[in-house]
């Protein structure tokens, strides 16, 4: 197998590890710890009183709209790290084709924070 | 590259390095913990903190999971409970898989990736998949909040931390952490060489930006929303007991360590010592000796950057949300940004 397989075998067994390793303590755990469920006791925590309602309830859409944009930052990144790599290797060139790229994202930003999108409520 | 003198095979190789691996996650946890939790916010408290166990308290930490290990494990009936069962675990392994690309040695690497930095970034935001399926599967309202408020969090925290790398990466002209660390080891500053040149002195704005970033990743005080014990309980955390709860607990210390250690791999010279000192001029000719002296130099670095962590921590009041996200991206995101772009002209230009 080539080293460059290996070094993500190794990557692997380290996953591996933190399972069984988790998987150990747990197991401990399981055979000395005492296990008296209730009804009260499995009820889910609302501040001592008897839960409203479902747990799972419906939340804001605020969430998805900082995903997308988390999204659209992060292919960003993807490009820009072999250019970052190299930068000596693609000199002028690259350097402006790459501030251009910079500049029309962060244009993107911009036009999420004039719409208001960046602001909580 | 240097020999050992005795060859090993690849099981025993595996094996060591597993090993490697497990001290690496839970060494700094348990440092953490115990200097820092107990004692050091103990002493900016003006208290004592644990002195019971062991002298000045120091065998405190096995009382804990002995303790821990006898709780019961309460799992809520309405919870998903295969997905509420596997989240600590999820939490467990991101730790595990981002200490891989960690460099300790001229020889004592986990992996050597071309791409390390890449790698650490991808696996650095595994954690928040652990956190969010926690929070859903736990059927509870301040779960579902905590882990809604942890993925958002993490999401506009992981931005500046991946952009305020780049400015390393263009520095160093490499992606894989050892050439990063040799980089700035064998480096100069107008010609002295007395310290190596370590990236933190050119990207002190990066190395800013990213321990800023660290901080929220790992839900540590002033970026603690997604916990926050007074309006949400526990967050994320609220319905687990036993040793799940405590799996999450040495997760969120361990991942502390591991981040240290990446930034001072990033931005404080690695294991290295400026390699002019002992007449070295690149990775081969580094001294063995360096394979034991590298991880304790790695150590003593990521204990002074937990350190400034959890000094941190420890001092200020919580962000509300909506300050949260503005900060990451309207100020850290654009500012890291910047950072690039002069990082890049400079370099072109020189």
């Amino acid at each position: 197998m080539s080293l460059f397989l290996r070094d993500y075998l190794t990557v692997v067994w380290f996953g591996l590890a933190a399972i069984v390793l988790a998987g150990l303590l747990l197991g401990i755990a399981a055979a000395i710890r005492p296990s008296r469920p209730s009804a009260e006791k499995l009820l889910a925590y609302e501040s001592g009183v008897d839960p409203v309602g479902m747990g799972w309830s419906q939340s804001q859409v605020r969430y998805y709209v900082f995903a997308l944009l988390f999204v659209i930052f992060d292919v960003e990144a993807v490009f820009i790290f072999p250019w970052a790599a190299a930068t000596e290797r693609y000199g002028v060139f690259g350097l402006v084709t790459m501030l251009a790229f910079i500049v029309l994202l962060l244009d993107g930003l911009v036009y999420a924070w004039k719409r208001g999108l960046l602001r909580w409520v | 590259m240097l020999h050992v003198a005795v060859e090993i095979p690849y099981w025993g190789q595996s094996l060591l390095r597993v090993l490697g691996g497990i001290a690496a996650v839970l060494l700094p946890a348990g440092t953490i913990v115990y200097l820092f939790l107990f004692k050091m916010m103990s002493f900016m408290q003006s208290r004592l903190g644990p002195m019971e166990a062991g002298p000045f308290g120091s065998m405190q930490l096995f009382a804990e999971v002995g303790k821990w290990l006898q709780k019961e494990d309460i799992i809520p009936e309405n919870a998903d409970e295969r997905i509420y069962k596997m989240a600590p675990i999820i939490v467990l392994v991101s730790t595990f898989l981002l200490v891989v690309v960690v460099p300790f040695g001229p020889d004592a690497w986990f992996t050597n990736f071309s791409a390390g930095v890449f790698y650490a970034l991808a696996i650095g935001s595994v954690s928040v998949i652990g956190i969010l399926v926690a929070g859903w599967s736990s059927a509870n309202k301040y779960s579902l909040l905590g882990g809604l408020r942890a993925a958002g969090q993490l999401i506009a925290y992981e931005l500046p931390m991946v952009l305020a790398v780049v400015g390393v990466v263009i520095q160093a002209g490499s992606m894989n952490l050892q050439d990063i660390v040799v980089a700035q080891n064998t480096g100069s500053i107008f010609g002295w060489d007395g310290i190596g040149f370590p990236f933190v002195i050119t990207q002190f704005l990066g190395f800013l930006i990213f321990m800023i970033a660290v901080q929220a990743e790992l839900t540590q005080v002033p970026f603690d929303m997604p916990i926050a014990e007074s309006e949400l309980v526990s967050g994320y955390m609220t319905e687990y007991s036993g040793f799940r709860f405590l799996i999450f607990f040495i997760g969120e210390f361990a991942t502390a360590g591991v981040f240290a250690f990446i930034a001072s791999v990033l931005f404080l010279g690695g294991w290295g010592v400026p390699f002019a000192w002992f007449g070295w001029d690149s990775l081969d000719q580094v001294d063995n000796w360096m394979n034991i002296g590298g991880p304790l130099i790695m150590l003593t670095k990521m204990m002074v950057l937990t350190g400034i962590i959890m000094w941190v921590r420890f001092s200020y009041p919580r962000f509300r949300e909506d300050q949260l996200q503005r900060f990451a991206w309207k100020v850290l995101i654009p500012l890291s940004l910047a950072n690039i772009a002069v990082t890049a002209i400079v370099k072109v230009a020189i």
